[in-house]
């Protein structure tokens, strides 16, 4: 099938972008300025969407711009994988947009516009790399994004956030000013080139396999937004942010683009036979299992919601790459396709977690015995998303942990089934008494009558909430783009 | 004769100089020498529009005989290696001058002169043709420059001024030494041109080589003759600094492409691997020593060894990538770097300090400013989509080809750079306000503005479309790769 040429990934782009320059024009002007964000979410979803007919169908949108070097284009190439991580982003940004503007105006938040310019730029530079046709166009996208969100992690200008976010720069910064940039001049070095390849760039290249296997962990560990460990210390220390952050940023876009990263590396630089031949697909199995249990433990020790969630977002992340170095199709179907379900599940949580603080202003689980029973539908609706965390049908949660677990029995490694199996226990140990707590843990003095239900931030998260459970009942639509990719 | 183009860009910032004399009124001055670098760039335009980017030949040449009993001759030319010098020189022209509007408020006349002269002399080093002219216009480089540090500079001008002096003439000596022993080894001729078709027996090549290699390692400057560096840059009044770091560094690295390589190409790859390691330890060495900075004009004067260690290792991997990344770098640094020590003379003149922890904040007082200095500092810390990121990734492709222990090593560096570089911004910019609420800071101006944009242009353009620059130096760099390796017996 041949591709279609076509403007609209620069459109999608440009959408975001054009709106994070509106909301900084329109600074005085506050309705007007936060009536931006929701539409140009609008705009660029229907922008993803619009492409989406010709993908499902197997084909690319692809729109090359110029040459930046020999072997080297400023280039879009819209293809199955790239969709999953754009549909996601473009979607929840709608959700996100109207959510942002509920939380911000009841805090009454300092530097709205800074945020609402930053988070629209977020969006430009996630759905930018989504679509990015090569490394060195998708890493441009890459560094943009880490920009545009260390403004949001400092967001509050206190000590906590001026730490936070010096971390954050110094993890993601630092990996790739080193192993990423080494990985790609290597890869430059090689092939030449730095384009995607079905099959591998480097699948043909006449490399010594130890150099190949250097290059591998450079991208694994440049490519720190994934946040395998010990490249995930930023994750939870970017949770200073205002929540509406976390939810979208820090557990959507910005986490998705590190795992989406490594997806495309394994995928279409090296090739899922070149690191079959090399033995890095168990190699990282291995690693990612490890940070899949170790994150859940220190997940089980934090009592500050949002912490327990960040943890629970660098276990989850590792689902995704686990899913795709088992190499059996099945599996990397899985690990696409959580992708999408994490995201549904994870920014409900997030959302929930920043409705608990509008209404109450607390942040430690311990604090919020009996809150259900004030907030009945963000609790609801923590519990529905923590169904799908742990994986219970009929969840998104439950389809993608499917494939995985159905995957790793395809793939002849039982070892990583029972790390699928412990890790969905330890989730529901983390997950499942937060809501216990609240429905049914007695207040040590009865909550004041203010806290109740914001209908801005409420509604956002119920319809998230609605997204996890019909993504396990829906699943056709990310199943046909995963296995668009496998095939 | 055709229209002696390079002549006229060469010598209309010397004439400049002396209408300069005559003039009496300050602000006079200030206009006229911002019309004559303005005009100098245009024609510099001029000739880029008219340079032909298919061939390696010298370009708009132009031959009269000077003294004729020696071989002597003016001979001016450029190819596309020199052309991007050119260009550059001309641009950070006018953008000195703009940069002391302001900041040199007594004997601006003399200012004035030194800084034409000083341009004149630069531009005559990049478009000389002929050894002897080369090195005339190389020796008095040193006088203008000696006396914009020595008159306008810090407290400690004259101790950096000397000491600046001292060095570059301790090299310079060296390589007259070196320019004679060429000249009767070479067939008693000047010609460049001719001196790079000459085979030289090996031996002679090492001694030149190293003779070459100390006068141009003081210029770029090389760990370990690079002590003269951070003192000039501190000393020095903005515009000085503008032009050491912009221009006069890359004298080193443009000697080493003109002569060192063409002409001992046998030396050349022989001891590439030494100038590999040198480069690596200069990336890496400036690079901690930039890290331990408090000054900000020191901070961005250790940084600059640490990048022009990548230009020179980009050049010395003797490979495609690595030289045209080594050269894109030189230009590249040039605008960044001029950027940065322009940014640091504008909050200066404001502030009078240049202590890193004197800041902070800055963002809240001068959005502008502090936007613009995310960019350069960006550039220079080579952000992918800058363009110190194309050269980075050029000179690192290329010297993981030659040499992956130093690849590594280079790599070390760019992460010594992201966390300088941003650390510096950091401090400056976010935080607390301290200095921002103590005094009252104005943000950029106008004529700050018209210096500060053609220099973000370029950071941009460089980066996302860099093709037009490859493409004025990619046919040079081809010839020069072959001279080196079909006449020093490589590949």
């Amino acid at each position: 099938m041949d591709p279609v040429i076509s403007i609209r990934p620069l459109l999608a782009v440009a959408v975001a972008g054009l709106a994070a320059l509106a909301v900084l024009v329109l600074n005085n002007r506050e309705k007007l300025r936060d009536l931006v964000s929701p539409l140009a979410a609008i705009a660029m979803f229907a922008i993803v969407a619009s492409m989406a007919p010709t993908v499902l169908a197997g084909g690319t949108v692809d729109l090359r711009l110029f040459e930046i070097l020999p072997g080297i284009d400023f280039a879009f190439r819209v293809d199955a994988l790239g969709m999953v991580f754009a549909t996601v982003s473009s979607l929840l940004w709608i959700v996100a947009a109207i959510y942002s503007i509920g939380y911000m105006r009841h805090l009454n938040e300092h530097a709205q516009t800074r945020f609402f310019a930053c988070f629209a730029a977020s969006l430009a530079a996630a759905v930018g790399g989504a679509f990015a046709a090569n490394l060195f166009t998708l890493v441009i996208f890459y560094e943009v994004l880490s920009l545009v969100t260390y403004p949001l992690v400092y967001h509050h200008e206190d000590e906590e956030g001026w730490t936070g976010s010096r971390k954050y720069l110094v993890y993601l910064m630092g990996a790739s000013k080193s192993v990423l940039l080494a990985a790609l001049a290597l890869t430059y070095h090689l092939a030449g080139s730095l384009d995607f390849v079905p099959g591998g760039l480097l699948a043909g290249v006449d490399a010594s396999p130890a150099l190949m296997t250097v290059v591998y962990f450079c991208y694994l560990f440049g490519f720190a937004k994934a946040a395998v460990m010990p490249m995930h210390a930023w994750l939870p220390a970017a949770m200073v942010a205002p929540t509406p952050v976390s939810a979208l940023l820090h557990a959507v876009a910005v986490v998705k683009m590190g795992v989406f990263c490594v997806l495309r590396v394994v995928f279409h630089v090296f090739g899922t036979g070149l690191v079959d031949g090399l033995g890095l697909g168990i190699a990282t199995a291995y690693l990612v299992s490890f940070t899949i249990l170790m994150a859940s433990i220190y997940a089980l020790t934090r009592d500050d919601l949002k912490a327990r969630l960040a943890y629970s977002t660098v276990s989850q992340l590792s689902y995704i790459v686990l899913g795709a170095v088992l190499l059996s199709p099945v599996a990397m179907v899985g690990g696409i396709i959580h992708i999408a379900a994490h995201a549904f599940s994870k920014i409900t949580l997030f959302f929930c977690a920043g409705s608990i603080y509008c209404a109450s202003g607390k942040r430690n689980i311990s604090d919020m015995a009996g809150i259900g029973r004030r907030l009945p539908w963000t609790m609801g609706a923590f519990f529905v998303a923590s169904l799908s965390m742990i994986g219970v049908p009929p969840t998104g949660g439950f389809v993608s942990k499917w494939y995985l677990a159905l995957g790793s029995v395809e793939a002849g490694e039982i070892a990583f089934l029972v790390v699928l199996l412990v890790s969905s226990v330890l989730n529901a140990a983390y997950f499942l008494p937060v809501s216990y707590v609240a429905f049914f843990g007695t207040e040590t003095q009865e909550s004041p009558a203010t806290v109740r239900e914001i209908p801005m931030v409420t509604i956002p998260l119920v319809a998230t909430a609605i997204l996890s459970v019909s993504m396990g009942i829906f699943p056709g639509y990310f199943l046909t783009l995963a296995e668009g990719v496998v095939r | 004769m055709a229209f002696p183009l390079l002549s006229l860009i060469v010598f209309i910032p010397a004439a400049g100089a002396a209408v300069l004399m005559l003039l009496r009124n300050d602000d006079q001055v200030r206009w006229t020498a911002l019309g004559v670098t303005v005009l100098d760039f245009a024609l510099c335009i001029v000739m880029l529009a008219g340079f032909d980017t298919t061939t390696h030949e010298m370009q708009f040449t132009e031959t009269r005989p000077w003294v004729p009993a020696l071989g002597i001759t003016y001979a001016l030319g450029i190819d596309g290696i020199s052309a991007l010098f050119v260009f550059l020189t001309a641009l950070l022209g006018w953008i000195c001058v703009l940069a002391s509007w302001v900041a040199i408020d007594r004997k601006v006349k003399e200012f004035m002169v030194s800084l034409l002269a000083m341009q004149a002399l630069m531009l005559g080093v990049f478009c000389a043709l002929d050894l002897f002219l080369f090195y005339v216009f190389w020796e008095a480089m040193l006088i203008p420059m000696y006396v914009i540090i020595g008159v306008w500079g810090g407290d400690g001008r004259v101790y950096a001024a000397f000491k600046f002096f001292l060095y570059t003439l301790a090299g310079s000596l060296l390589f007259l030494i070196g320019v004679i022993v060429l000249y009767f080894h070479g067939g008693e001729t000047f010609d460049i041109r001719a001196l790079m078709a000459q085979d030289l027996p090996f031996r002679v090549q090492s001694w030149l080589f190293f003779a070459f290699l100390i006068a141009f390692a003081v210029k770029v400057p090389m760990v370990p003759v690079h002590t003269w560096l951070p003192d000039a840059h501190v000393q020095a009044p903005t515009a000085g600094s503008i032009i050491l770091a912009g221009v006069l560094l890359k004298m080193g690295a443009y000697g080493f492409l003109r002569f060192s390589l063409p002409m001992l190409p046998e030396a050349s790859l022989y001891y590439s691997t030494l100038m590999l390691s040198l480069s690596a330890l200069a990336i890496v060495y400036g690079g901690l020593l930039a890290l331990a900075q408090d000054d900000l004009k020191k901070l961005v004067a250790y940084s600059s060894i640490s990048h022009m260690g990548f230009v020179t290792l980009g050049i010395f991997t003797l490979n495609l990538r690595g030289l045209e990344g080594g050269i894109l770098q030189m230009f590249n640094h040039g605008v960044t770097t001029g950027a940065l020590f322009l940014f640091v003379g504008l909050i200066y003149e404001r502030t009078h300090s240049r202590s890193i922890a004197d800041y902070g904040g800055l963002m809240k007082a001068a959005p502008v400013y502090t936007a613009f200095l995310a960019l350069f500092t960006l550039s220079s810390m080579a952000l992918p989509g800058t363009n110190s990121f194309v050269g980075e990734l050029l000179v690192l492709s290329g010297a993981f080809a030659a040499n992956l222990a130093v690849g590594a090593a280079a790599v070390l560096g760019a992460l010594l750079g992201a966390a300088y570089l941003l650390g510096m911004y950091r401090k400056v910019a976010l935080g607390p306000a301290s200095i921002g609420v103590r005094f009252k800071i104005r943000d950029v101006n106008a004529r700050e503005l018209v210096a500060i944009l053609p220099l973000a242009v370029f950071v941009l353009w460089v980066g996302l479309y860099p093709k037009p620059f490859l493409n004025i130096i990619g046919p040079s760099v081809r010839h020069l790769l072959t001279q080196v390796h079909s006449n020093g017996g490589g590949q």
